[in-house]
């Protein structure tokens, strides 16, 4: 096992086996002539944790089912670890873990008896270390108590545990999760992200669909965005940021303070734009560094610091004084639209 | 959710854990299958109704002569299932009664029931798509699913037959069997022709079983493959019973069922057993054949 590049150069192109996904003009026609996929082009890196956004019924799922060979692809090519799938399924999915649009269990079997049966569908995995690595799963997503009992009496959270344990029941190179938080409580999904950074730093892949963008922006280095079967970007989260918020990129400054108008002028005067009043607040777009190329992800060039010393000297009496980065979710909004009907 | 569960084993080097080759074709997954076959109560119940059948016809024959008419031999097998007459002589024919009894209707639907479950009840859970991702491989899958199935047929049969002995040795007396054609063979021997013939009806039911099989990989729903598969077993018996679709008749899988009786012959008549069991592989294969290119082209979205 090849090891990953946990720091690596993250605008290098990747070097073709670093890729741990790679897909040339996947498409995939439903029969009745629905688009679900169309011409993607994704790549991503070993190492990363790598997210996968797009609003319902954009093809994300089915993506990730032609990755797993569920589903023959109409068009193009797609390699899993460096070799293609559908073909090489069998000797690429025992090191690919997956939970796929939700666990889906027997409810008639225990947790523990439900993934006994899973790792026997593997014919990679060892039958004589099976039960201790089931129980190992079982302990690690937090159900080593609950094994015993039938999966049907299990909440969707215990359930939607039991599916990650599936997908962790050998060490694998790469982790395919679609949706993992779906059903869990706050401190599930806390776990979640504990265990997904977990993960990657020991070097797993992750590649996480999701469309909590507050969850991706929180634990993913790279993402992909889809939007009615097409890709429509892929890049680092930072990237992505300064890319398509361009101008908005430096986040949003807002100050409250009773002499709005003073406040404004002075705002303006250091390269504040979109400025905005309303009652006691005045909130502007921070401008981005000149040269815009390499997003720092530490905040904007200019010094806000200074920014507040400045307005203090204008005499402008400051109640609150803060900056807030532009989020996921103005990217994602702006990629993808305002709309919440889902596609046709 | 703790950071200590590095422990991994004994193993120096836990880099790449010991895994086995991926080309054996291990046996774990038809374990597993049966297994979680045999442990579902749906399996037990069905098992229950057939090893009710022949404790229901052995007490209705008890009952029946217990009232008189001695040992009713006079009607012969005429307006009852075959061999009814002879339980009253010897408690062994039960287990040929009951089989006569079961296979047209009560077998077969066990069999239609478990055969169109086995993928479609799969993929209408969402099991399937992780039994593939796993990966369980779809030719291994479907030959696991399959030999599952065989399994039961040969599991049902002999409930059958065992439940049928069992009262029969309780309700009437055992002895010298007379087979058909008049001579006698010792308990041993009609034991160890019971077992054939529990054989050969198992044998029978596979061809069913590959038309279950297929019809499950058609659809995503185990119910909508289970009553197919039932539905289309009534309309092939009836098919069966029509005069003027003799043409046809022979090439109906349950057509030479109850050819089973043949082996209480002495010298056994192998003709009506052999096209039995040709008509069976022939089913098998086309069916067979036609559930695997279904099932390894198929988009699995459930």
């Amino acid at each position: 096992m090849p090891s990953p590049p946990t720091a690596g150069p993250r605008r290098a192109v990747p070097a073709e086996r670093e890729r741990v996904i790679e897909t040339r003009g996947l498409t995939k026609t439903y029969r009745g002539g629905q688009l679900a996929v169309d011409g993607l082009d994704l790549a991503v890196p070993r190492g990363s944790v790598f997210g996968f956004l797009g609003p319902n019924g954009s093809g994300k799922t089915t993506t990730i089912r032609m990755l797993m060979g569920l589903i023959e692809p109409t068009a193009g090519s797609a390699r899993v670890l460096g070799e293609p799938m559908p073909g090489a399924g069998r000797r690429v999915l025992p090191k690919v873990g997956a939970l796929i649009e939700g666990p889906a269990l027997y409810g008639f079997l225990s947790g523990r008896g439900n993934l006994l049966r899973f790792d026997a569908a593997d014919p990679t995995a060892d039958p004589r270390t099976r039960a201790e690595r089931v129980g190992q799963a079982l302990e690690r997503v937090g159900l080593a108590a609950a094994a015993g009992k039938k999966a049907r009496a299990y909440s969707l959270g215990m359930k939607q545990r039991l599916g990650l344990a599936a997908a962790l029941l050998q060490p694998r190179e790469l982790l395919v999760l679609d949706e993992p938080t779906n059903g869990l409580d706050p401190q599930g999904m806390r776990e979640i992200r504990a265990l997904v950074r977990e993960l990657a730093a020991d070097g797993t892949t992750v590649f996480l669909s999701s469309h909590l963008l507050d969850e991706i922006e929180q634990v993913c280095t790279h993402a992909a965005v889809m939007a009615r079967g097409r890709l429509v970007v892929q890049g680092t989260v930072a990237d992505l940021s300064a890319t398509v918020l361009g101008s908005s990129g430096g986040g949003r400054l807002a100050v409250t303070t009773p002499d709005t108008a003073d406040a404004a002028r002075v705002l303006k005067e250091h390269g504040v734009t979109d400025l905005d009043v309303t009652g006691e607040r005045v909130t502007g777009n921070l401008p981005v560094p000149a040269s815009a190329a390499p997003p720092a992800a530490d905040g904007p060039a200019l010094d806000l610091a200074d920014l507040n010393a400045a307005l203090v000297r204008a005499g402008v009496r400051v109640r609150g004084f803060g900056a807030a980065r532009a989020s996921l979710e103005d990217v994602f909004v702006q990629l993808t639209g305002e709309g919440f009907d889902v596609a046709g | 959710m703790s950071q200590a569960e590095a422990p991994e084993s004994e193993v120096p080097g836990t880099d790449s854990p010991p895994r086995r080759s991926p080309r054996r074709w291990s046996l774990g997954l038809l374990r597993s299958e049966i297994g979680t076959t045999f442990r579902r109560w749906r399996t037990l119940a069905l098992l229950a109704v057939l090893a009710g059948v022949p404790v229901l016809v052995g007490i209705a024959v008890k009952i029946e002569t217990g009232h008189g008419g001695a040992s009713g031999g006079s009607g012969g097998g005429e307006g009852g299932p075959a061999f009814i007459s002879q339980v009253t002589n010897n408690g062994l024919f039960l287990v040929f009664t009951s089989l006569a009894v079961t296979l047209p209707f009560f077998l077969p639907m066990a069999i239609g029931v478990i055969a169109g479950d086995s993928l479609a009840g799969e993929a209408n859970a969402g099991t399937l798509r992780y039994l593939l991702v796993a990966p369980a491989g779809r030719t291994r899958l479907l030959l696991v699913k399959y030999a599952t199935t065989l399994t039961f047929c040969l599991v049902a049969t002999l409930v059958v037959a065992c439940s049928a002995l069992a009262t029969g040795a309780l309700l009437f007396p055992l002895g010298k069997v007379t087979l058909l054609s008049g001579t006698s063979i010792s308990l041993g021997e009609g034991l160890l022709r019971a077992l054939v013939i529990a054989c050969v009806v198992a044998l029978s039911l596979t061809g069913l079983a590959a038309v279950g099989l297929f019809l499950s990989t058609l659809t995503t729903s185990g119910v909508a493959a289970m009553a197919t598969t039932v539905g289309l077993l009534i309309t092939v018996q009836i098919l069966d019973t029509i005069p003027q679709l003799h043409a046809i008749q022979p090439y109906l899988f349950p057509h030479y069922w109850l050819s089973f009786a043949d082996l209480l012959r002495d010298p056994v008549y192998w003709d009506q057993l052999q096209k039995d069991l040709g008509l069976q592989a022939l089913y098998v294969a086309v069916f067979g054949s036609a559930a695997w290119a279904r099932f390894t082209t198929r988009d699995i979205t459930a």
